[in-house]
């Protein structure tokens, strides 16, 4: 089973043959650290890939030195996006507030898949995307911000450390990705608002605070904001309840994955989501006729303009966009080949 | 033995509900007075002492005055286990610790010790951990929690820069072995069970090495 996945993860490299029994040592032992923190063992087909880490990078001698330069400027970008604060991120998110251990960790929308399964068609914008243009969606969503230009310095070096993770995956791989995104939990029958509410103040408040507004501390993020105006805009894919069920289920509380019941991880996310943020680029100026038009595709997993139980707030109904002095980015546009 | 066992209940209730009540604000000046309980091991310039084998005395000198009252009052109601400062902390009320407290917060951070001599590979392990973790164990970062170079963060994770590195070694390895664990929702403890002595003593060296800020 663990030669599969080897012949995938090494394709093309010299050392197969003579590395293979260290390799399936290295690659069982990546799995039964996974297992061991409560994540299911990978399926029969399932691609499983072990990205790189800096040290390798450091340590490869096959890789230009200029490259290895971009390489560490993406990485940089990644986990300090806040020093783009301004110009292109408008909120307290770095890109590794959601993509944990630097967007290698399986289950927490490790990023080296875009890299091997882009130009590809995305429901989101109805049109086929590139990994720079899905790395844009990240800063108009996530970071509530204007995207890196494309083909810029910038946006080269973070493509660049998407698909250095990617090393040695064939490109547009026929099996399924092992820990892709940010797999849910089974959605529980009633989701309770109230119980949200209590196990966040019991176990998140101490990091994110009890209002939501997280930590900064010399201008740094040290705990993202899970809503308010420092947080992700309306258009994030963590507003989608499964999303973030999936996203807490498998991260939360830091260092402790898996540690929360099903219910729990849906009733925070379900909370969480129930909460203010910056309105939506895509948003027309009227809620309603937003949701009409982005809910097929995306809103009819949010809160997105529903009306909040408790206190008979519409949600989104606003035209707050927090920090970012626009509301649209000019590189959200569609793509059309007649 | 009654009255004993009425007077420890009392004491720790006290304990307690004084900590979850509104702490008392600390004075520094009132706090300097009290202070001169604790100077014999941690130095009037609040620097206290790395012991290569031995209980090191933890630098007091800038760290978080919230954090500080809350390890004062853990040790005084046994949430905290230390059988050199429980002598002290019972002599001390709620308003003294608020005091101490603020008067240790305000002063300069002195250097850490014990991180000399460290060689290469040490040095790169415990960077990567305070840095970066290791997440083929599942070891986050230091810093994911304790802020821009380890110089702490809010009023729950303390400063770990530049504090002694036998202090350090010897708190990771009393997490690990559940002699501590008053840290909230186990969040130091349930990394440091991952550690292996090695990488808990590269981070400690590590971290002695690194500068713990200015007031």
């Amino acid at each position: 089973m663990i030669r599969t996945f080897l012949t995938v993860t090494l394709s093309g490299t010299l050392a197969f043959t003579a590395n293979a029994a260290t390799n399936d040592e290295r690659t069982q032992a990546y799995i039964d650290q996974l297992t061991s923190m409560g994540f299911p063992a990978p399926k029969e087909n399932q691609l499983v890939h072990i990205p790189p880490t800096m040290a390798d990078l450091d340590e490869a001698d096959d890789i230009h030195p200029e490259v290895k330069k971009v390489i560490r400027k993406g990485y940089d970008l990644f986990t300090n996006t806040q020093q783009l604060r301004g110009e292109n991120v408008f909120n307290n998110m770095n890109c590794s507030s959601c993509h944990l251990g630097e967007g290698r960790m399986p289950f927490s929308a490790p990023i080296w898949p875009a890299a091997v399964t882009l130009p590809g068609y995305r429901g989101k914008n109805g049109h086929v995307n590139n990994l720079e243009e899905r790395i844009a969606g990240c800063f108009t969503y996530s970071m509530n911000g204007k995207p890196l230009e494309y083909g810029s310095d910038n946006m080269l070096a973070l493509s660049a450390y998407h698909q250095w993770l990617a090393t040695g995956v064939a490109m547009y791989p026929k099996q399924p990705i092992y820990g892709r995104g940010f797999p849910a939990p089974e959605r529980p029958a009633e989701l309770s608002y109230a119980n949200g509410e209590k196990l966040y103040q019991d176990n998140c408040a101490v990091c994110h605070a009890e209002d939501g507004s997280g930590l900064r501390v010399d201008g740094q993020t040290v705990f993202p904001a899970p809503w308010g105006d420092m947080s992700n805009n309306w258009g994030a894919g963590i507003v989608r309840v499964f999303t973030a069920a999936g996203f807490i289920k498998n991260n939360m509380p830091l260092g402790q994955p898996n540690s929360l019941t099903d219910q729990e991880a849906w009733d925070i996310a379900f909370f969480m989501d129930s909460q203010e943020r910056p309105q939506d680029p895509r948003y027309t100026g009227d809620v309603k006729e937003t949701l009409e038009k982005y809910g097929p595709t995306f809103h009819k997993h949010s809160m997105y303009g529903q009306v909040r139980e408790h206190d008979g707030k519409v949600l989104a109904d606003h035209d707050n966009t927090g920090e970012k002095p626009f509301l649209k980015p000019d590189a959200v546009r569609p793509r059309n080949f007649e | 033995m009654k009255r004993i066992t009425l007077a420890l209940t009392a004491l720790g209730l006290a304990g307690l509900t004084g900590f979850a009540q509104a702490a008392p604000e600390g004075d520094a000046a009132r706090g300097a007075e009290v202070a001169n309980l604790c100077v014999a091991c941690h130095k009037a310039d609040g620097s206290g002492m790395n012991m290569d084998a031995g209980e090191s005395w933890p630098r007091l000198a800038g760290l978080n005055a919230t954090y500080f009252a809350k390890q004062l009052h853990d040790i005084k109601n046994g949430t905290r286990v230390s059988a050199t400062m429980t002598p002290f902390v019972n002599m001390l009320d709620d308003q003294k610790i608020a005091d101490v407290a603020a008067y240790y917060s305000q002063l300069e951070p002195t250097e850490g010790q014990g991180g000399e001599g460290i060689d290469e590979a040490t040095r790169k392990r415990g960077e990567q951990l305070a840095e970066r973790g290791d997440w083929s164990q599942y070891i986050v970062s230091c810093k994911s929690c304790h802020g821009p170079g380890n110089r702490g963060a809010g009023t729950v994770f303390p400063g770990i820069a530049g504090q002694h590195a036998g202090y350090i070694e010897a708190q990771l390895k009393a997490w690990k072995d559940g002699t501590r664990k008053n840290d909230p929702q186990d969040l130091m403890g349930s990394i440091a069970r991952r550690m292996s002595d090695e990488d808990i003593h590269a981070v400690a060296m590590w971290l002695a090495n690194q500068n713990a800020g200015s007031k």
